[in-house]
């Protein structure tokens, strides 16, 4: 049984958050490259070339890529040989995305209930999903979600008769309607199968995969492939001015499901796909 | 076309943009989202004055990241703008000339920008640290307690964004 002090998650998530938000991982960094390189549009090419040049600014001065910081979200697999010490695990991970929200400069964008709707000041709490995996480690992937993008994101309850082409109609409806809203050039997470709240899990948990590593099953592989085809055909373009780059990727995860349904999600994100992954 | 614009944002400007035009924003423009826009609107339903005189001036829907020692701001970018289309149309008809946001708007704005001759803007949306270079100064002026809701008075210097919605209702989303 191996021992770690909660006070070491604290410290970790409060890194992650910070880096996040100003660093853009290796796989966003590529397609933004790729895009360049494809993009005919006057237009697209002129956005495309500011939103490089503002992930540089970014970095170097240490502004925020994006102004909104977003919700945190947090993929927590904990090895089951790990005996956790000094507190609770669910608060040390929202002590950690205090620190970081607050010591980091990160904008504080969540309320502390739908109605009422008092900021937090701290961006806590964060939305945690929890896995328990073998071994002794404990791995978090923290995906801060921008909401201009969140709230373009739909689930539909399919039927199994619409099958994939029903899954295609579902993808392109809203990327369709998610439109200019969503800053593209976007991410486009999908979840298919399992029940309502699963598949949403899922599609949340596709936008952490590398842009452009694709699914191990080969009809999800084709799938993601002629979506994004399809999707970079609708003509929306990088800031919806136009152009060939609507998406940057789309990545899809399945999961069981029952006989009578066939849920899909679609969680849709911007050009700023912030995710990163830490081990304890 | 690349246009130099200086605020305020009268008819004699709004008249000649065209949807399309790059144009670089400098002198004072106002931030308000979701909340300040909620506030305002109950203020006009209650009688009051609003803390900021619409003629002629601009909204800019941003709610910006906090600034680090010795800087003016954090990251500043648009936020979506549809979320403010229940309340656009009051504030155009009361002088209001130019909106910057990012994203689609309702019949109803866009029949008020018409209406008004005003004009809607896109700033790049997700560009928030290049575009904070274009902001020279920022002061809370009312609504403090919204914390990055408030809503600030900011000196731009070639503020860049893009005419999307002008004056005659041609609209830059509607390609097809």
């Amino acid at each position: 049984m191996r021992e770690v002090n909660v006070d070491k998650i604290s410290e970790t998530i409060k890194e992650m958050c910070i880096s996040v938000n100003h660093f853009l991982s290796d796989d966003m960094k590529n397609a933004y490259n790729n895009a360049m390189k494809t993009e005919t549009s006057e237009i697209g090419k002129k956005i495309l070339g500011q939103l490089k040049e503002n992930l540089q600014i970014a970095g170097e001065d240490m502004i925020p890529i994006c102004q909104d910081t977003g919700m945190a979200v947090i993929f927590a697999e904990i090895g089951q040989d790990v005996h956790l010490t000094g507190g609770n695990i669910t608060d040390a991970i929202n002590e950690g995305v205090r620190r970081g929200y607050v010591d980091g400069y990160l904008r504080k964008s969540v309320v502390n209930d739908p109605i009422i709707r008092k900021n937090t000041k701290d961006n806590t709490p964060a939305v945690i999903h929890y896995n328990i995996v073998e071994g002794d480690k404990i791995k978090f992937t923290l995906a801060p979600k921008g909401f201009g993008s969140e709230n373009m994101s739909k689930v539909y309850m399919l039927k199994p008769a619409d099958g994939i082409e029903g899954v295609k109609n579902a993808i392109l409806s809203a990327v369709k309607d998610a439109g200019p809203n969503a800053c593209p050039p976007m991410v486009i997470g999908v979840g298919i199968g399992g029940t309502f709240e699963k598949c949403a899990i899922l599609a949340k948990k596709a936008l952490t995969r590398e842009a452009g590593k694709h699914s191990d099953i080969g009809y999800v592989e084709e799938l993601e492939k002629e979506m994004l085809e399809k999707i970079n055909e609708l003509d929306i373009g990088p800031a919806g001015l136009g152009g060939k780059n609507t998406a940057f990727a789309v990545n899809v995860e399945t999961y069981p499901t029952h006989i009578a349904g066939l849920p899909v999600a679609v969680n849709i994100c911007c050009h700023v796909n912030r995710h990163i992954t830490r081990e304890i | 076309m690349d246009i130099n614009i200086n605020t305020p944002l009268t008819e004699d400007i709004t008249k000649k943009l065209h949807a399309g035009d790059f144009v670089f924003i400098t002198g004072t423009i106002y931030t308000a989202r979701d909340a300040a826009h909620k506030r305002m609107y109950e203020a006009i339903k209650n009688g009051e004055n609003l803390p900021v005189d619409m003629e002629n001036n601009i909204i800019y829907y941003m709610g910006p990241s906090p600034a680090r020692e010795g800087r003016v701001i954090g990251s500043a970018g648009p936020t979506t703008a549809s979320r403010m289309d229940k309340y656009a149309p009051q504030l155009l008809d009361m002088g209001l000339k130019g909106m910057i946001g990012k994203g689609k708007r309702s019949k109803e704005v866009i029949d008020a920008i018409k209406r008004n001759n005003a004009v809607y803007f896109a700033s790049i949306g997700g560009a928030g640290a290049l575009l904070s270079k274009s902001i020279k100064k920022s002061t809370v002026i009312a609504y403090d307690d919204l914390g990055t809701e408030a809503i600030r008075k900011l000196e731009v210097e070639n503020f860049p964004a893009i005419v999307v919605i002008d004056c005659d209702g041609n609209n830059l989303y509607e390609r097809n």
